[in-house]
């Protein structure tokens, strides 16, 4: 049973959610375009979302990119590269634990604004207000993690989570086989992750696809529109 | 030489007498909507005042339009590309709702529900953002109406700059004019500029700055960008919004709502042809007082045989040049030098222009010790002080203003001459460097203001853009997605939604409906 419930939550959930994050994200992008937002609230309350917003945002985007990095990157790479797993372990927690403070603590004040500010929760959705929540307790699992991190700093628990998530994209059967074994908090903390994902087009989050880097190169400043052009 | 024309806009100051009419008529047109009931595209402030948003001129808080590098070149005075960005997570260039005003509704409800009481019922306000009581209403769209408020808080007004404004807080000093506003529809826009998203632009064909909704993903850069904040982000959908310059009735020919509606006659429409080319130079000028006339020197005279044949080539059709020869805004801009661009220093060549009010002689009482100038009161002497419309029109520039005013005090005495005495007075006319033809025409234009000379509007080339058999049995103007209005009325299963807000309509009996 055990077994059943481990393949199931990571040896199937993971395409399901995954799935349904592309697939869900097309359909709204193509049917709903004006849906599509970041969601600010920031003119109807600048208390707590000033500090609050750009620590959540920059943690979380080291956080993003620290996971994307640390899962996917091939662990023959830092081999080859002479970097111990030890070493790799001890580097994701410094700056995984830094970053993690910084978002929770701004996830912390985004929550409280979003729950106890009148103009806030009245204008909020339900999606709004949960999936402020699931980050935010996925914020917490994942510092949670480190204090069981801290008992194997040789990071070969940590390979087991490269391995799955390369087991994942590479369509292997077995993928859930490699986490069967891991701490219950570390559990927890992919599943919500899967989950996060799953819900992903049907909230907010969206507005991660159309970060605006764009802008930087975007040749000039002016936009001018033709009609003529356009037939 | 790339030449392009845009429908510009003068309003008349010296005509308005503050009615609100067009303020109305706009909102009830496009922003009588949940999210944007403090969003004014067009609204009209008591000068001086801090206006709406609150201290909006101050650019200093706000970090809005342009600012000069040392290079020479231009960019969004909220830093450049990489600071804009830097920005986004919050903005700290952004007002709050509270900058604007709580919207707000009364509960009407209890007038007709309370029960028998002592003292007479009341409505009081209830907030339209969170639904709370509200105790009192601090602020509003026009709170300083009238010379309303203290003047220690009216006095913070930007366009004091340079003026000995103690005196004006006196009672029998005081002046006061109105400003409409909106959105400029400016050549140099800083919110285009300022949209990481890429969803606002201008449009080609009728200069016209619109956000395109559904690209628009709520980075709201553009608030800030924007001098005049005019651009309103909509709490309730997350998009921003702003004036339409009612492109879909000026692409049929007729005017905008605010100008239709407005009861004082002050609006004008016509076509202005500019040089592409040149204005990144314009708004690039050197000095902040050169920006008036840098903005006029790459509108180009639709009389120009030269200016003409480059229109034909650039795809100008035949119907605008022969509307930009006789465009009310370009006689009163660029012809009699009685228009003006309203604050020129953000360097964003606003295409909505003014004419500043005339007013009454200071101390009629001491009319003795009026200084006058070959016959005429020295536009020096009026209850406005010149520097204060210079502030507002031409960066400070003060020659222009009295220029204008002299040439409308000039018209007066003109005419006065003209239906009184029956002479005509071409000394007046010269002395104000004009003709007595241009003063009759500028008397038809301005003091009599027949629709048709107000207005000039060529209608939009649409089979230039689309098949009209294709458009055949679409709807008009929609929130993207189609015929969507942005909700949907069942949910996913197909059953009708939960209805938040009911019209009264929904709690009569059957028997009643019909």
């Amino acid at each position: 049973m055990a077994e059943f419930l481990n393949h199931l939550v990571f040896g199937i959930y993971p395409y399901i959610a995954l799935s349904v994050l592309a697939i869900g994200s097309v359909i709204r992008y193509d049917r709903e375009p004006y849906s599509w937002k970041s969601g600010s609230s920031q003119l109807l309350r600048r208390k707590q979302l000033m500090v609050g917003s750009l620590c959540f945002h920059l943690g979380v985007l080291i956080i993003f990119f620290g996971h994307l990095g640390g899962l996917l990157t091939p662990i023959e790479l830092f081999d080859a590269m002479g970097i111990s797993h030890g070493v790799k372990q001890t580097l994701a927690i410094v700056v995984g634990g830094i970053a993690g403070i910084f978002a929770f603590f701004g996830a912390t004040l985004l929550l409280h604004r979003r729950l106890f500010d009148p103009r806030i929760r009245r204008s909020s959705s339900f999606s709004d207000i949960a999936i402020l929540f699931l980050l935010w307790l996925q914020l917490v699992l994942g510092l949670a993690t480190i204090f069981v991190s801290l008992d194997h700093l040789d990071g070969h628990e940590m390979v087991k989570f490269m391995s799955w998530a390369r087991g994942i994209f590479t369509f292997q059967a077995d993928a859930s086989s490699f986490v069967m074994d891991v701490h219950p908090v570390f559990k927890a903390h992919l599943f919500l992750g899967l989950t996060i994902f799953l819900v992903f087009p049907f909230t907010r989050l969206v507005h991660m696809f159309s970060a605006p880097v764009r802008y930087i190169w975007r040749s000039g400043y002016q936009i001018v529109r033709s009609k003529k052009a356009a037939l | 030489m790339k030449v392009r024309a845009q429908i510009g806009k003068v309003l008349n100051l010296d005509k308005c007498i503050g009615c609100h009419t067009c303020s109305v008529t706009c909102k009830n047109v496009w922003t009588s909507r949940e999210g944007m009931e403090y969003a004014w595209f067009n609204n009209v402030e008591t000068k001086p005042g801090i206006g709406f948003p609150k201290d909006w001129e101050n650019q200093d808080r706000w970090n809005g339009g342009w600012e000069r590098q040392r290079n020479g070149r231009i960019r969004p005075k909220m830093g450049g590309k990489w600071r804009l960005l830097a920005k986004i997570f919050a903005n700290p260039d952004m007002p709050e709702i509270d900058d604007y005003y709580e919207p707000f509704t009364f509960d009407y409800e209890h007038l007709q529900k309370s029960p028998e009481m002592k003292a007479m019922p009341t409505a009081r306000p209830r907030s339209l953002v969170s639904g709370e009581r509200m105790e009192k209403i601090e602020w509003g769209p026009n709170w300083e109406e009238i010379l309303g408020g203290e003047f220690s808080k009216r006095s913070e007004d930007y366009n004091f700059e340079g003026v000995e404004k103690e005196i004006y807080g006196e009672f029998e000093n005081t002046f006061m004019m109105y400003l409409p506003r909106l959105c400029e529809h400016c050549l140099n826009p800083t919110c285009v500029a300022a949209c990481p998203s890429g969803s606002i632009y201008k449009r080609e064909e009728d200069g016209i700055v619109l956000i395109d909704q559904e690209k628009c993903r709520g980075w709201r850069m553009c608030v800030s960008g924007c001098p005049y904040k005019k651009i309103y982000y909509n709490w309730n959908s997350g998009k921003s919004e702003k004036c339409t310059f009612c492109y879909p009735r000026i692409e049929v020919g007729q005017p905008t709502v605010c100008s239709e509606t407005c009861v004082g006659r002050i609006r004008y429409l016509g076509v202005m042809l500019y040089d592409a080319d040149r204005i990144e130079e314009a708004a690039s000028a050197e000095s902040e007082q050169d920006l008036y006339q840098a903005q006029l020197d790459i509108f180009l005279d639709p009389n120009d045989p030269e200016v003409i044949t480059q229109a034909r080539k650039d795809g100008v059709p035949e119907a605008w040049l022969e509307s930009a020869r006789k465009s009310p805004v370009y006689k009163m801009a660029m012809e009699w030098k009685v228009a003006f661009p309203l604050h020129p220093e953000y360097r964003t060549l606003p295409m909505v222009w003014y004419v500043p009010p005339l007013s009454p002689i200071n101390s009629a009482a001491s009319a003795g010790k009026m200084a006058f100038k070959d016959d005429m009161p020295d536009v020096r002497s009026l209850r406005i002080p010149l520097r204060y419309l210079a502030n507002l029109l031409t960066a400070g520039e003060e020659e222009p203003i009295a220029l204008c005013l002299e040439r409308m005090m000039a018209m007066r005495s003109y005419m006065r001459a003209k239906t009184v005495d029956g002479v005509i007075a071409t000394d007046i006319a010269e002395g104000v460097g004009m003709t007595a033809g241009q003063i009759d025409e500028m008397y038809h234009v301005m003091a009599i203001a027949n629709y048709e000379d107000r207005f000039v509007i060529p209608t939009s080339h649409r089979e230039e853009a689309e098949d009209a058999f294709d458009e055949r049995g679409s709807c008009g103007f929609s929130f993207g997605n189609g015929c969507s209005g942005g909700s949907t009325e069942t949910n996913m299963f197909g059953t009708p939604k939960k209805k938040k807000v009911q019209s009264p309509s929904a709690f009569l009996t059957e028997g009643e409906r019909s």
